[in-house]
């Protein structure tokens, strides 16, 4: 997502040349790394500043007039997106927060306690079903889809809200993630003292671990529901109803509409635009989680 | 057709991963849907815009009357499509009816995804002109698809600009050849039009009105003609006009063609009847300036013109209702009233003959306001498509097309060597997938 770039590279634009202030480094402006960065910024911003202009731009304006000069068609295409088939685009929206929401919590919850049992307990076989799922990390995820639909299809769950649902659940990367950061967060010694004070394992799970893998769940929840929003092949496959479509199916059938009929650009850049927004509004409300350092007080060292 | 990159890179994406899991997909037999009418709920893959309310028209008429109801699922077109069709038909859950491109219904037949009609397609042969009606048959006696679209190929061009530069309208393709370079003498910035590598059916279409025949049969075989003496003939005219600079190379369905289209910086399109409407969202600042001629011929003496784009209803193998399903697309593409509302909600332009003529094309489109006969015009010219010939692969053609057009083009090398290419790749696909190939 160039929205996550964004946020990343911009504070670095702004301090590379606050890193410079002191007297004594004045003349010492790390000039290739300032620029590099720059360049960065410019090649992450500029689709971005193309998709908010080009939304704004009507039909007649869109291939005619200067790429980025600002048209004045943005509150028609919007009520163009709205009216399209009565307003199937929102539909469509709603979907995409359903899968995407729904999936990723759903994925962190499986993450978290397949992460935090591979990490916290011993038992045999522990170092084989990590191995399976480092593989399955390498798996991209386009490949399993085909075999996916013809599993699902078998049990009749194709074209239904579940068939996209179900196999985003189990997210190997999720549980890797998952793993190392419990590992690196909770320390062996508090769930001993957990038990020791006589907490059962759920108990030391829910109310010792899992606070303490706060940020590196927000993590996987973030990675989930970016990777489930920009998703394409899986329901592409396994719904058929377009009613059921999240977002980035509906737009491509917005641009496939076959050869008579041209493709519906002002639609697609205009929803394209409004589809990024809840990305970026759900980073911008999550972001301050992961700076959360909840180790602090735990053991010390 | 408008095919953008990320739809060729999904077609891919599936293509290569069904292909890996074909062995995982044996079984799932349900061959007992006894063909039979009566109460019965059909879905229905199409990309027709607006086709939820033709079929509203039947759902309250014919349908009700008769019990058969309708779902449509609306689909993205395109390559992918078929794909996801023949995926479903692999899990055994394919839709009753499907929307396909003639050049994809070879495929579709091979993969036993698409059902013969032909006991229950009724007298529906007789509304079209035998060149299309052929597409749907195969040349056998099976009816695997009744005719929806079709895209007959014409020349457009700007009137005024045509007279600004003192041009006259070619009959013949050596006339387009003299009118391109006239035009670069005139004037240099200009350019008639553009070879686009992107656009295999353009090619196909030109290729067909020349008389190639691409894919035929011998016995059991197949035989592919895609490097015959007629499609070398097109091939050479075209990378002769691109070699020698006197039209442009650059591919169509982009936003510089479409800058290039509503500035005058191209002043004609080899194109379809459904051109209209590309050229209202391309170049929207040339209404009323265009005008469609027939697509110039290889001799004085011809009249034949290709097809571009164009599709069909399609009953599938999966569909448990399939007679039911047979009378809903004859229905459909027959029907007056039913065809009267397609052309007016999803903008197709009918196979039937007959509503060619129709109400709804009574009218020039709104583009072509200032040509009153359009339509009539379109008709006649429609009567004159040359028989088409798809195989089981058109879709290694096309992407092979692609590529090595797409490189001729571009260093404006022999066009011969990526025909040769083409026919290469598409005969080693056909061998591979195991079918027999006559030499």
């Amino acid at each position: 997502m160039s929205s996550l770039a964004v946020d990343k590279v911009d504070p670095a634009v702004g301090a590379a040349p606050g890193a410079a202030q002191g007297p004594p480094l004045r003349r010492r402006v790390a000039l290739v790394p300032t620029l590099t960065l720059l360049l960065g910024a410019v090649y992450c911003l500029l689709p971005v500043a193309w998709v908010v202009i080009a939304a704004t731009k009507s039909g007649s304006e869109l291939f005619s007039t200067f790429t980025f000069l600002p048209g004045t068609g943005f509150t028609e295409n919007l009520s163009d997106l709205n009216a399209y088939r009565e307003g199937i685009y929102w539909q469509w929206m709603g979907n995409s927060a359903l899968y995407a929401g729904l999936g990723a919590l759903l994925s962190t919850a499986v993450s978290a306690i397949s992460g935090y049992a591979l990490a916290i307990y011993r038992f045999r076989g522990r170092e084989t079903v990590f191995n399976v799922l480092m593989a399955g990390v390498l798996m991209p995820p386009v490949i399993l889809a085909i075999p996916q639909y013809l599993l699902l299809a078998k049990v009749d769950l194709a074209d239904t809200y579940w068939s996209v649902l179900l196999p985003l659940i189990l997210s190997p990367y999720g549980v890797y993630l998952s793993r190392i950061y419990a590992a690196a967060a909770v320390p062996g010694d508090v769930v001993e003292a957990g038990r020791m004070d006589g907490a059962g394992e759920w108990r030391i799970f829910t109310r010792v671990a899992l606070p303490m893998m706060v940020p590196g769940l927000v993590t996987v929840f973030l990675f989930q529901f970016v990777a489930v929003w920009n998703n394409f092949l899986l329901p592409y496959i396994m719904l058929s109803d377009d009613e059921k479509f999240p977002i980035t199916l509906g737009l491509f059938t917005l641009l496939e509409q076959g050869a008579n009929t041209p493709a519906l650009y002002t639609l697609v850049i205009t929803g394209a635009l409004l589809a990024v927004i809840p990305l970026i509004a759900l980073f911008l409300v999550i972001q301050r989680f992961w700076s959360l350092d909840l180790l602090s007080g735990a053991v010390k060292s | 057709m408008p095919n953008t990159k990320h739809s060729r890179f999904v077609a891919t994406a599936v293509a290569v991963t069904l292909g890996a899991t074909t062995l995982a997909a044996c079984g799932s037999s349900d061959e007992d849907g006894e063909a039979q009418s009566g109460p019965a709920k059909l879905t229905y893959w199409t990309w027709t815009p607006g086709m939820d309310k033709v079929v509203d028209l039947w759902n309250k008429g014919p349908g009700k009357e008769q019990q058969i109801t309708v779902t449509v699922k609306k689909q993205a077109s395109g390559d992918t499509l078929v794909t996801k069709i023949l995926t479903a038909h692999k899990a055994g859950k394919g839709p009753d009816l499907v929307q396909a491109e003639y050049q994809a219904l070879p495929t579709l037949v091979s993969n036993d995804a698409v059902a013969d009609i032909a006991g229950e397609s009724g007298d529906a042969k007789s509304k079209f002109a035998d060149g299309v009606w052929q597409q749907t048959t195969l040349g056998t006696d099976a009816v695997y698809a009744i005719p929806q679209d079709i895209g007959p190929m014409m020349f457009y061009y700007r009137e005024d600009l045509f007279k600004k530069y003192g041009l006259t309208v070619p009959t013949t393709w050596d006339e387009f050849a003299e009118t391109a370079r006239a035009l670069k003498k005139e004037a240099p910035d200009i350019d008639l039009t553009t070879f686009s590598a992107n656009d295999s059916g353009l090619f196909a279409g030109l290729a067909q009105q020349a008389g190639a025949r691409w894919w035929t049969t011998e016995g059991e075989k197949w035989k592919v003609g895609i490097d015959d003496a007629a499609t070398q003939k097109v091939a050479d005219f075209w990378g002769g006009l691109v070699e020698e600079g006197a039209i442009d190379n650059q591919p169509m369905y982009t936003p510089a063609w479409n800058k290039a289209l509503n500035t005058g910086k191209q002043i004609a399109w080899v194109s379809a009847v459904w051109a209209p409407g590309t050229l209202t969202t391309a170049a929207p600042d040339t209404q009323g300036k265009w005008r469609m001629a027939p697509l110039p011929q290889w001799s004085k003496s011809d009249n034949v013109t290709g097809s571009w784009g164009g599709s069909s209803t399609a009953v599938t193998t999966d569909s448990k209702h399939k007679a039911a399903a047979a009378k809903f697309a004859a229905w459909l593409n027959t029907d007056e009233e039913a065809v009267a509302a397609l052309a007016k909600e999803g903008g197709i332009y009918p196979a039937s003959t007959s509503a060619q003529l129709g109400g709804a094309f009574s009218e020039p489109p709104a583009f072509f306001s200032n040509q009153a006969d359009f339509y009539t015009e379109a008709a006649s010219i429609a009567k004159t498509t040359a028989p088409s010939a798809w195989g089981p692969n058109v879709n290694v053609a096309y992407t092979s097309f692609k590529d090595a057009f797409g490189k001729a083009a571009k260093d404006k090398s022999d066009f011969g060597a990526a025909l040769k290419t083409m026919q290469d790749a598409t005969v080693a696909d056909l061998e591979k997938q195991g079918f027999g190939v006559a030499e």
